[in-house]
């Protein structure tokens, strides 16, 4: 295969990356900060495009360099969800970011560059790409996190994210060295034919244990997920609205990548690890979250409990499973982004309020947006007939029929505990007491469009989820066979 | 029409929805607006309603005026109704103009109220139409979100405790169903319920970390459906949600929740337990028998020492709907239809007694027993109502309590006469609370100071209780016609879990003997 046609595989990760580095020079060598608003559109501008190109061109499983980069179906769509998400978070900051002196014009431009990362890691088809991925997309976001220089809060939460996310990586990578060491190779292609369950040496199996373990960091799931309540507590909400989505999805596409493409021949030596996780995760993350008062540390136990239903479609270990999972990304991105819509219009006085108690009575004020929030959060409690329902559904059906029975009850028994927090959010928005100090932010449209929108799909979506059913199965098969 | 179900179904949601867009404003006039849309909207879906069971053919046993179409993974939309589901149809449409115009005089968040309302019957009337078994799970849990808010935002004092116990309780209760759906379409490939009905779903024992479990796949899937239906019924020991629920929600919704909520625990059982898994309802029904005579029981005595009005109907509501469990799962003509055609009647009459409480509430704001007394002497009209439905309570021949009653302990009396010979006693029980209750706050001499200016029924109160009186004495005088539309549908799903059961071997003898002889 010639360099060129390699080239042609990864134009989109090369346009993008061409896009941060171009911009980052323009924007030092002239207006600075003052071009920041205009990167951000730019930016999310360049997502869409880029998610439409992805998602309407191209076909089949291509391969470039060797195997090392992926472009697969499977690839397709996590790259068009991931981007979609990042553009819709990255417009909806503008305004937070700069009434609070926060945008500069580094901000959208490291976000493009975790990007890039992201897009890597969904395509990595190796030990090596997969780390390089991983590692563009995490630096990019440590800085992100501590963007807010003068808040002790904010460069706690760096600080948190880089040395766990450090020893994170060190896991990872350690685990690679064995599998390489066992495998004698770092292409996911040739790890497959080595791993065939039954006939796992134990050093493969302790570098794929290893491998799992950072994998996990990267999805906050339990018991690797400490970072996740400081990160997202400390960092400026748009940030924690952004780590919450699209990271979220390329980390999960991630793991399902390195499990079916280098180890999918072994499933009966991973299920079991990857269902403990998940189990720990849906518990951890509907208790946990019972006692916040704070809605981004509510939102971190949230997202937690998710990746454990979205690690339940990955340890089905099937076709359906994978699709599962898939969907259940797609929609709690969809979802995330709406809450998030809705936690940056929380303000008084021009000052954030993440208190939920600040919440007291909000429907009488504002009722239009406290119906979409309302919708959101049973939408997340996975309550029919919202959106939010389906994706359990799919994962509980693919778990189960991979004879994880007990994984689908503990599952849905969880989601009964966690439902209790999302009500006590209504609860206050509803029944709660009418406050002195109301609420008197969110008049920015962008972040109604978007939390009306995400409401609006969580309602409408019920008649056929957009037709990503389809597409997710096709995605699923190209990734498992 | 083609999509009659669905047009009835969906008539009052896209009533709420117009409610929720078009109508702007907090005042007088687009609060009587609101009142008025609703209760157009509901008239409607009534008077639409009646075409369904005008078309129903009752000698057909199938479902009829199926509507289907493809959804999402493998799913169906479907829509249908049998003789079991018709009438069920029928008192939701029917009851919810009533429990609009009860609510004539709410005057805190109309528009809301009332869009809850709406979107509730939508998806109570969802639950007895769907012929898909998620389909039916969306409707069946979607309900929970406008009741919680129905208690949570227009309840009484500890609103917020009833309505998360409300809420977690019966959602709880639900997921395990979820599971076993979940598992009936990994094992049918399918999630019709016309075909599931004709599935047969493996009984041959296993054991799971040693312990047997006699009917196997079947009977965990019952328990399953089990949890969700038990709770929802609510049947002993998992009924402590209703008392602080009904107590807390305001009238209509205390209407709403025992005349309609209630009943899909038990159509729940109709539709899916006993048709989809006989062998594991015949292996459970002793157990199902217990819980029921337990509940007729125990929360008759409950009743008896009642102090708050709501609290002792809403116990009595456990008791009746002990009959209703005892008369499904005696699984004979008898047991079903009479189980059917008590909650019908329930329907009616639990219905008309919160509504009785709702009355004098609304003059008094209080449901102590013990601040009225002596009521006939200035409320005549609400004393003659009241005592109608008090009797129809307690199942006095000539109502339709009576009917209901008699045919499930004739249906229970040919299983086994030890559980008919307990439920009995709930007959007198019955009699004891509701009476008493009764001469309690109507009776004797009118000697409270705060009852000396109360005024009677107004016109639009007695004009909602005509409608009840009408049905409670109709159907205890002449049943026929209720039984005419459910006989043939009942007979069918007799029989063919009779034929499941008795190919499994599973049928115990003293069941079969008691065949015998009949």
């Amino acid at each position: 295969m010639t360099i060129s046609a390699d080239l042609n595989i990864i134009l989109p990760e090369i346009v993008l990356a061409v896009y941060a580095m171009g911009a980052l020079l323009a924007a030092v060598y002239t207006g600075k900060d003052k071009l920041a608003p205009m990167l951000v559109w730019i930016t999310s501008a360049l997502f869409v495009v880029l998610a439409f190109w992805i998602g309407t061109t191209g076909g089949g499983d291509n391969v470039a360099f060797g195997g090392m980069f992926i472009d697969d179906g499977f690839a397709r769509f996590s790259k068009v969800t991931l981007l979609l998400a990042a553009a819709a978070v990255l417009l909806m900051s503008e305004g937070y970011m700069e009434r609070r002196g926060l945008l500069r014009f580094e901000y959208p431009l490291l976000i493009a560059l975790s990007v890039v990362g992201m897009m890597m890691m969904v395509s990595a088809g190796d030990l090596m790409a997969l780390y390089m991925g991983l590692e563009l997309q995490s630096l990019a976001l440590y800085v992100v996190a501590s963007l807010r220089r003068d808040s002790v809060k904010s460069t706690e939460a760096g600080l948190k994210y880089f040395v766990l996310g450090a020893l994170s990586s060190g896991l990872l990578l350690y685990g690679a060295s064995l599998v390489y060491g066992y495998a004698g190779t770092t292409l996911f292609s040739g790890i497959v034919q080595t791993a065939v369950v039954g006939d796992v040496s134990i050093g493969l199996l302790l570098g794929l244990v290893l491998l799992i373990a950072g994998l996990a960091f990267k999805v906050s799931a339990v018991p690797f997920h400490m970072w996740t309540p400081d990160v997202y507590e400390g960092s400026p909400t748009p940030v924690t609205a952004f780590f919450a989505t699209a990271p979220k999805v390329a980390a999960m596409a991630l793991f399902a990548r390195v499990m079916h493409d280098a180890f999918g021949n072994a499933v009966g030596d991973w299920q079991q690890v990857i269902a403990l996780i998940s189990v720990l995760s849906m518990f951890l993350g509907a208790v946990a979250a019972i006692g916040q008062r704070d809605i981004k540390r509510l939102m971190a136990y949230s997202s937690i409990a998710h990746m454990g239903y979205a690690l339940m479609g990955l340890a089905a270990g099937s076709v359906l499973g994978v699709q599962a999972m898939l969907i259940y990304m797609a929609i709690y991105v969809t979802m995330n982004v709406g809450t998030f819509a809705f936690i940056l219009s929380m303000e008084r006085d021009g000052q954030p309020v993440t208190d939920i108690e600040a919440l007291g009575m909000y429907s009488k004020r504002e009722p239009g947006r406290a119906l979409a929030m309302l919708v959101l959060l049973f939408s997340l409690a996975g309550v029919p007939p919202l959106v939010g329902f389906f994706g359990k559904l799919y994962v509980l059906r693919a778990a189960y029929d991979a004879g994880l029975a007990w994984l689908a009850v503990a599952g849905v028994i969880a989601s009964v505990i966690g439902a209790f927090y999302y009500l006590r959010i209504v609860f206050y928005m509803y029944f709660g007491e009418d406050r002195e100090d109301a609420l008197d932010g969110g008049k920015s449209p962008v972040l109604w469009g978007f939390l009306m929108a995400s409401a609006v799909i969580m309602v409408v979506g019920v008649v056929n989820l957009f037709g990503i059913e389809g597409a997710a199965q096709a995605a699923a098969t190209t990734l498992v066979n | 029409m083609d999509y009659l179900l669905s047009i009835v179904t969906f008539l009052p949601a896209l009533a709420a929805l117009i409610l929720a867009l078009l109508l702007r404003g907090d005042d007088a006039a687009a609060n009587r607006n609101a009142k008025w849309v609703a209760m157009f909207a509901t008239s409607a879906t009534f008077v639409i309603s009646l075409f369904i069971l005008f078309q129903f053919d009752p000698s057909n046993t199938g479902f009829q005026m199926v509507e289907e179409g493809d959804w999402l993974l493998g799913l169906q939309y479907k829509m249908g109704v049998d003789g079991i589901s018709v009438l069920f149809v029928m008192l939701t449409t029917f009851i919810m103009p009533l429990v609009i115009a009860a609510s004539w005089d709410v005057s805190h968040r109309v528009k809301e109220y009332m869009i809850a309302f709406l979107v509730l019957e939508t998806l109570m009337l969802g639950v007895f139409m769907a012929l898909d078994l998620v389909l039916f799970y969306l409707f069946f849990e979607a309900g929970l979100i406008p009741m919680f808010l129905i208690i949570g935002i227009w309840g009484g004092k500890e609103r917020i405790y009833a309505s998360f116990k409300f809420f977690l309780y019966t959602f709880l209760g639900s997921v395990l169903m979820l599971v076993a759906m979940v598992a009936m379409f990994s094992d049918a490939g399918t999630t019709d319920i016309e075909q599931l009905l004709v599935h047969n779903f493996a009984s041959e024992s296993f054991s799971i970390l040693g312990i047997q479990i006699i009917g196997g796949l079947q009977t965990m899937l019952f328990i399953a459906f089990f949890a969700s239906f038990a709770v929802k019924m609510p049947m002993w020991p998992v009924h402590t949600w209703l008392p602080d629920a009904h107590v807390q929600a305001p009238t209509a919704g205390s209407v709403v929740l025992a005349a309609i909520l209630l009943k899909m625990g038990g159509y729940g059982f109709l539709r899916f337990s006993l048709p989809m898994f006989p062998v594991g309802s015949d292996v459970m029904a002793n157990f199902v028998f217990t819980l029921s005579v337990i509940a007729i029981i125990y929360t008759s005595l409950v009743a008896l020492v009642q102090e708050d009005m709501k609290k002792l109907i809403a116990y009595s509501s456990v008791a009746h709907m002990g009959y209703v469990t005892m008369g499904i799962f005696a699984a004979n003509q008898q047991g079903v239809d009479g189980a059917i055609f008590q909650m019908i009647s329930h329907g009616f009459i639990s219905g008309a007694l919160f509504l009785c409480v709702g009355v004098i509430y609304d003059r008094m704001h209080t449901r102590e027993i013990d601040a009225y007394g002596g009521l006939v002497n200035r409320m005549p009209a609400y004393a003659l109502i009241f005592m109608l439905f008090t009797m129809a309570n307690v199942g006095l021949p000539g109502t339709s309590g009576f009917v209901g009653e008699f045919l499930t302990l004739m249906g229970i009396f040919q299983v086994n006469t030890w559980v008919a010979a307990g439920a009995a006693t709930g007959v007198i029980l019955s009699a004891a609370y509701a009476l008493w209750l009764y001469r309690r706050v109507v009776m004797g001499d009118l000697i409270k100071e705060s009852l000396k200016t109360i005024s009677d029924m107004t016109t639009r109160e007695k004009a909602i209780f005509a409608p009840l009186v009408v049905m409670t004495i109709w159907m205890g005088v002449y049943p026929a016609p209720i039984l005419d539309r459910i006989g043939p549908s009942v007979a069918a799903l007799v029989e063919t879990y009779d034929t499941d059961v008795a190919e499994a071997g599973h049928r115990d003898p003293v069941t079969q003997v008691a065949e015998a002889d009949h």
